[in-house]
């Protein structure tokens, strides 16, 4: 009985592996490579894709709720087929070009864009068996396909010769280029503990399970101050709030893609969400186990209902900061970036090594880690608070 | 010589030979990070992958991004400014480029470990080794570049520090108005 269970199990939870194997089998040698890697990458860009369509609606509605009213509720069964009325809208939309505008650059810059979106996409292991490659240098990979992302974003705001759009862009280099840095930091520590870059190796280390608790890291104190500082960048780096000042829809109307129209826009704003997924799902391989079950116990239920349930609860995480906290000032903004974030995730590197080194038992090992992380980060916030002077604000051009 | 060696070739030179034609600094960046792109795909292709990676997070995410930040910070699109895409010294740079290409292909033509390495197989070097190398064999110039790109650190933000004896100068409504 016992057996017939876990082999059910694990059917459904190879049941995409199985599926696209038998597919592929029935080719002729030749070509099953090739099909193999087309049926991936079909799976890839249909699922997050439907998956963006999905976050629109949620978002616009978990937005309603928290700024009590109804949200989207007209197209479809309470609205869920919102993202279809929109798709079909932005498709027939007239696609405008700004006539000083730098036609090529203007083209190119949301084809860069969401193609770099979708390239992170290929080293992230959505279940057990179900990455599109195992890289060696996996994680290097993610950050390397984000850096293009930040060039999508300059040829949109300087090709349109808008002021608003190249404001848009400046800002939103500015942060970018200050973010990944604590990006990088935070994520420096997993790949320290785990020895790898590889994404698959990286989550293989934490589906392992002490008693019936996984080894996540987020469950270590570097490894939860990681995870905090890590979505916390991760927000930044996806243009969205209380950082969203690229966009800032009260003061440069939308930033870089002001001059957008049509199914352009829609491509930018995918381009956002596609984004804003793929590091979400990055976090969850470095820190939350990837696929990997919490608890021992639970361990028959198919790896990719984890990864998703994982992925769906951080997405309703950045929903609910988003209808919380208010926009950031540029100043606070590249102060958050360079005096809280840069200390507190170079701190972090330490204490992920003293883990490894600090001698006695589990307890011990994490008071003394905490302790390493709690202190400094409650001497950090108070010197950052006392450096504030209150004072009445001045303007340049206003009264 | 296969079909992808061929296009990143291709890409890589009209990449390069685009980023000195093009008048508009921006244009010259963009095909520029083309080219750094075809080449960081051909290391790929070579089975380097550190090294492509590194390639696209240095040159495209941090070299050309730094180039396209300035031409925003300081607006000097030389779009509409028109000037000779040919400089006056070209016949200096000629002979120099030349001078630097003899020494390359002399050196590369009189390696004799090259034609060796034509028959034995490529050694697989994975991340690892590299990061194990840097941290054991080579950890002195490591130690040496990181404490020189820390000075050079320090120094950018010397430089941008507004003097403390020169702070009425340094406010932003002064600055604003002589712009």
């Amino acid at each position: 009985m016992a057996s017939m269970s876990t082999g059910f199990a694990n059917q459904a939870d190879q049941i995409f592996v199985v599926l696209k194997g038998a597919v592929v089998s029935h080719l002729p040698v030749i070509l099953q490579p090739l099909v193999s890697a087309i049926i991936s990458m079909v799976g890839v860009v249909a699922v997050f894709a439907g998956l963006f369509a999905l976050t629109t609606v949620f978002e616009r509605k978990g937005l309603g709720r928290m700024q009590n009213r109804l949200g989207p509720n007209r197209v479809g069964p309470f609205g869920f087929f919102q993202p279809a009325a929109d798709g079909i809208k932005s498709l027939t939309k007239e696609d405008l070009v700004p006539r000083a505008a730098d036609k090529a650059v203007h083209f190119l810059a949301p084809v860069v864009l969401v193609a770099a979106s979708f390239l992170g996409y290929a080293v992230l292991p959505v279940g057990r068996n179900m990455v599109l490659t195992n890289l060696d240098a996996g994680v290097l990979y993610f950050f390397a396909a984000g850096s293009m992302v930040e060039l999508g974003v300059f040829m949109a705001g300087w090709s349109s010769h808008s002021k608003y759009s190249l404001l848009g862009a400046m800002r939103a280099v500015a942060q970018m280029i200050s973010y990944e840095v604590p990006l990088v930091l935070a994520s420096i520590t997993v790949i320290m503990t785990a020895g790898s870059l590889s994404t698959v190796d990286i989550v293989a280390k934490q589906a392992q399970y002490t008693g019936t608790i996984a080894h996540w890291y987020v469950f270590t104190p570097w490894g939860f101050a990681g995870f905090i500082l890590f979505m916390i960048a991760a927000t930044a780096e996806s243009n969205r709030c209380p950082f969203d000042l690229p966009e800032g829809e009260s003061e440069i109307i939308a930033g870089y893609f002001i001059e957008y129209s049509g199914f352009k826009f829609a491509l930018f704003f995918a381009g956002e969400y596609l984004g804003m997924l793929a590091t979400s799902a990055l976090a969850i391989t470095l820190f939350l186990g990837g696929w990997s079950s919490p608890f021992s116990f639970f361990t028959w239920v198919p790896s990719w209902i984890w990864f998703f349930a994982k992925l769906l609860t951080l997405i309703f995480c950045f929903i609910w900061v988003r209808g919380t906290l208010p926009r950031l000032r540029m100043d606070q903004l590249m102060g958050l970036a360079w005096k809280f974030m840069l200390p507190m995730t170079i701190l972090n590197l330490f204490v992920a090594a003293a883990w490894r080194f600090v001698p006695g038992g589990l307890p011990v090992r994490w008071f003394v880690c905490a302790a390493m992380l709690v202190i400094p980060f409650a001497l950090l916030s108070r010197g950052l608070r006392s450096e504030k002077k209150l004072q009445t604000r001045t303007y340049r051009f206003a009264e | 010589m296969t079909i992808l060696f061929l296009i990143l070739a291709v890409l890589a030179i009209v990449g390069a030979s685009a980023a000195m034609a093009f008048r508009s600094a921006v244009h010259a960046i963009l095909s520029l990070a083309l080219a750094f792109v075809s080449l960081a795909i051909l290391y790929l292709s070579l089975d380097a992958q550190f090294v492509g990676f590194t390639q696209i997070i240095v040159y495209v995410g941090a070299v050309a991004i730094l180039a396209v930040f300035a031409i925003m910070m300081t607006r000097s699109d030389s779009a509409h400014h028109h000037s000779e895409v040919f400089s006056k010294s070209w016949l200096t740079g000629l002979v120099l480029a030349g001078g630097v290409f003899t020494v390359l292909a002399w050196a590369v033509l009189g390696d004799k470990t090259q034609h060796a390495a034509a028959d034995t197989p490529a050694p697989v070097t994975t991340v690892t080794q590299i990061g194990e190398a840097l941290m054991q064999r080579y950890a002195f110039p490591l130690e040496i570049m990181g404490l020189l790109l820390t000075a050079a650190l320090i120094g950018a933000v010397v430089l941008a520090m507004p003097l403390l004896s020169n702070k009425s100068a340094a406010n932003p409504a002064a600055k604003g108005d002589a712009r």
